[in-house]
């Protein structure tokens, strides 16, 4: 079995639910991103989610692009994200680690040799945010001949028939983006995610993390009472690029992780 | 090329393929505004109504049809086949890019949504956005790079004039990539009520479509009024490549005319060797940005990397995907002309004909010169006057060591 489904289902045991962490390799410079991973297990993550940088984030909020374009500034590339996981999986074999980038860097490695590099270095699932399934299918085939998950995201825009599609391909968890916006975005609608988890439920038995607008324990909690995990991401880089010492980030993130994951722990009681 | 015969008429396919290109490279939530906007113009799109709309904005507001001119003196000098300067330079703002920014502003008006959001280079689509959102009282929100701000203030203070805001984006290489990047962010967010007027024939399905569509009528144009003058189809067509919308709406209505040899010009920079340009098609390789796969300058990672031209239309690493279908089919040939080549066709051009090109099309100029010198004195070539050089002459001033 694949750790992330692995590990979900055990949480699913404990009726907790599952923080997933977003930092982007390299930011602020390569040498960090390492002893952030380690930091983020350590307070309560249960799923790594790790930026490969881009030179074009589409999707990505202001906070988000600034850490690409930080990670780029030092040459990181998807070469060095899939050395870094490697690298991570020699201390930790347990927690499950989603890449997640744009196609094109994944294009130009070949989807085929990216497959074969991610499955050995211990990589878990690949979320692509600009490959929706419609365009997913060769590179779909390659992952899951190496047992890598495709992760999708859904929208609140999704018709029920795009969330019907979402749900023949995805793997792992399907990633519900709670807003209409980019990451980091603060118009979070409770309601209307609540709404949305149903819809989806009815179509796919994979849990759903629901991301983009996550930023503190409170949204946690909130968004943690209807779905089955929550994804924290802007709030993370923007302490990656606070400018601070590699220690006061470490202890920065360690003290934000712990407090979310503490909030989100209420919704198990 | 191909032995089968290709049919150019019904691309892109149903999901927005040409080949292997084109398609939706895009994150979830714009896939249900891509659908309505689809399916909003394939219902227009046969609307008698629809059309006589566009076609009298084209009539009485654009000018059109824009002349087709025998450049005698220019042919003199060349002495080769005989030079016709598609004039879409006398276009109401100076360029082609009016055709598709009238045709998209009458979708955003049928579609119900006030507000307009488009990204500009040059500031040109800029420019042609503002003045169709003024004429439908429309908000208007333009994505411009910080650093193209700076190079083209008289632009943005024309789309200030016109009523639009213009906004300087910071990200990135401050350029045309990234205002299209910002410009996609912005529609992510406001995409109940906002229209996004993509520029140039990219982007995700339907945009490559529905520019072409729009921007087919200089082709149409062309074709008649050659028929007319000559009597017969021209031998060549000539058209600067950045995105490639002036140059895909000259090609398209002549695809299925097999004596017409067709010729995309990009931005070859200082030199294809020298890696400063702007030419996917002629050094770059298939990839995936902005929504499409298509051929883009990139690096060994996959990053898209900085491009250099003089003219900040043609500054884009990535371009058209019908563009890049076209390339692998063997239909177009896309070759380069460099900075130095094309300054020297825009004086040439304005001392010869006294007609002063955008700097864009006088890289169709140049390279036009270059093919009709080696063809026969009855042959004709098209060249796409895509825009006017008025625009350009603070950047041919200082290029000169001049301070207007």
């Amino acid at each position: 079995m694949n750790r992330i489904t692995e590990t979900i289902q055990a949480l699913k045991q404990q009726k907790r639910k599952a923080l997933i962490t977003y930092i982007v390799n390299g930011d602020p410079t390569p040498e960090i991103t390492l002893a952030a991973m380690h930091a983020l297990v350590s307070a309560g993550t249960d799923i790594l989610e790790i930026g490969v940088p881009f030179s074009d984030p589409m999707a990505e909020g202001p906070v988000i692009q600034r850490g690409h374009e930080r990670a780029l500034a030092h040459g990181t590339s998807l070469r060095s994200t899939l050395a870094l996981v490697k690298a991570f999986r020699e201390t930790d074999k347990a927690t499950p680690i989603v890449l997640m980038g744009y196609a094109n860097p994944v294009e130009r490695m070949g989807y085929g040799e990216f497959a074969q590099s991610a499955a050995e270095a211990g990589v878990d699932g690949l979320l692509t945010v600009d490959l929706p399934p419609e365009e997913a299918e060769d590179l779909h085939r390659c992952l899951r001949e190496r047992e890598l998950e495709s992760i999708f995201l859904l929208a609140p825009t999704s018709s029920e028939e795009r969330v019907k599609r979402v749900a023949e391909l995805a793997g792992g968890f399907i990633y519900y983006v709670s807003l209409k916006g980019v990451t980091g975005a603060s118009h979070l609608d409770i309601s209307s995610v609540r709404e949305k988890l149903s819809v989806i439920s009815r179509y796919s038995q994979l849990p759903v993390m629901v991301g983009f607008g996550i930023k503190d324990g409170l949204s946690a909690q909130a968004v943690g009472t209807y779905a089955d995990g929550v994804v924290v991401g802007s709030a993370l880089v923007e302490i990656m690029g606070s400018g601070h010492s590699q220690t006061q980030i470490l202890e920065g993130l360690s003290n934000k992780v712990a407090s979310i994951r503490t909030a989100l722990d209420q919704n198990s009681k | 090329m191909n032995d089968t015969k290709v049919d150019f008429t019904n691309m892109p396919d149903e999901r927005g393929h040409f080949g292997q290109f084109g398609g939706r490279f895009v994150s979830e939530t714009l896939f249900y505004a891509l659908d309505e906007l689809q399916s909003m113009y394939n219902r227009l799109k046969k609307d008698p109504a629809f059309q006589a709309e566009i076609d009298h904005d084209l009539t009485h507001y654009v000018g059109r049809p824009s002349p087709l001119y025998l450049a005698e003196r220019w042919t003199e000098k060349t002495g080769g086949a005989r030079l016709f300067l598609k004039r879409e330079d006398l276009n109401h703002t100076g360029a082609h890019k009016v055709n598709n920014t009238i045709g998209q502003a009458l979708l955003a008006k049928y579609s119900g949504k006030k507000r307009v959001i488009a990204e500009t280079g040059a500031g040109q689509h800029g420019v042609a956005t503002a003045t169709v959102a003024a004429r439908l009282g429309l908000e208007c929100v333009v994505y411009m790079g910080s650093e193209d701000v700076k190079r083209q203030s008289l632009n943005v203070y024309r789309m200030k004039l016109l009523g639009a805001t213009v906004i300087p984006v910071e990200s990135g290489s401050k350029t045309l990539k990234d205002a299209m990047n910002e410009a996609m962010r912005d529609w992510v967010t406001n995409v109940d009520d906002t229209f996004y007027i993509i520029g140039t024939a990219a982007g995700p399905h339907p945009y490559p479509q529905l520019v072409r569509d729009f921007q087919c009528i200089i082709g149409r144009e062309a074709r008649s009024q050659c028929l007319e003058q000559t009597g017969r189809l021209p031998d060549a067509l000539v058209a600067c490549v950045g995105g490639g919308s002036n140059a895909i709406g000259l090609f398209h209505p002549f695809l299925d005319d097999a004596s017409v040899a067709m010729y995309g010009v990009e931005a070859g920079g200082l030199g294809l060797d020298t890696g400063q340009h702007a030419a996917p098609l002629s050094a770059g390789i298939p990839g995936v940005l902005h929504g499409n796969r298509t051929y883009l300058m990139e690096d060994e990672n996959g990053q898209i990397i900085d491009t250099h031209s003089v003219s900040a239309g043609l500054d884009y690493p990535g371009v058209g995907p019908e563009h890049s279908w076209l390339k692998d089919l063997g239909r177009v040939n896309y070759v380069a002309i460099t900075d130095d080549d094309a300054m020297a066709a825009f004086r040439s051009l304005t001392k010869v004909e006294g007609i002063m090109p955008a700097l864009e099309s006088a890289h169709a100029v140049a390279y036009a010169e270059k093919l009709a010198a080696k063809m026969d004195r009855d042959d004709i070539v098209i060249v796409n006057l895509s825009g006017r050089g008025d625009k350009d002459i603070l950047t041919v001033a200082k290029l000169d060591g001049i301070e207007v």
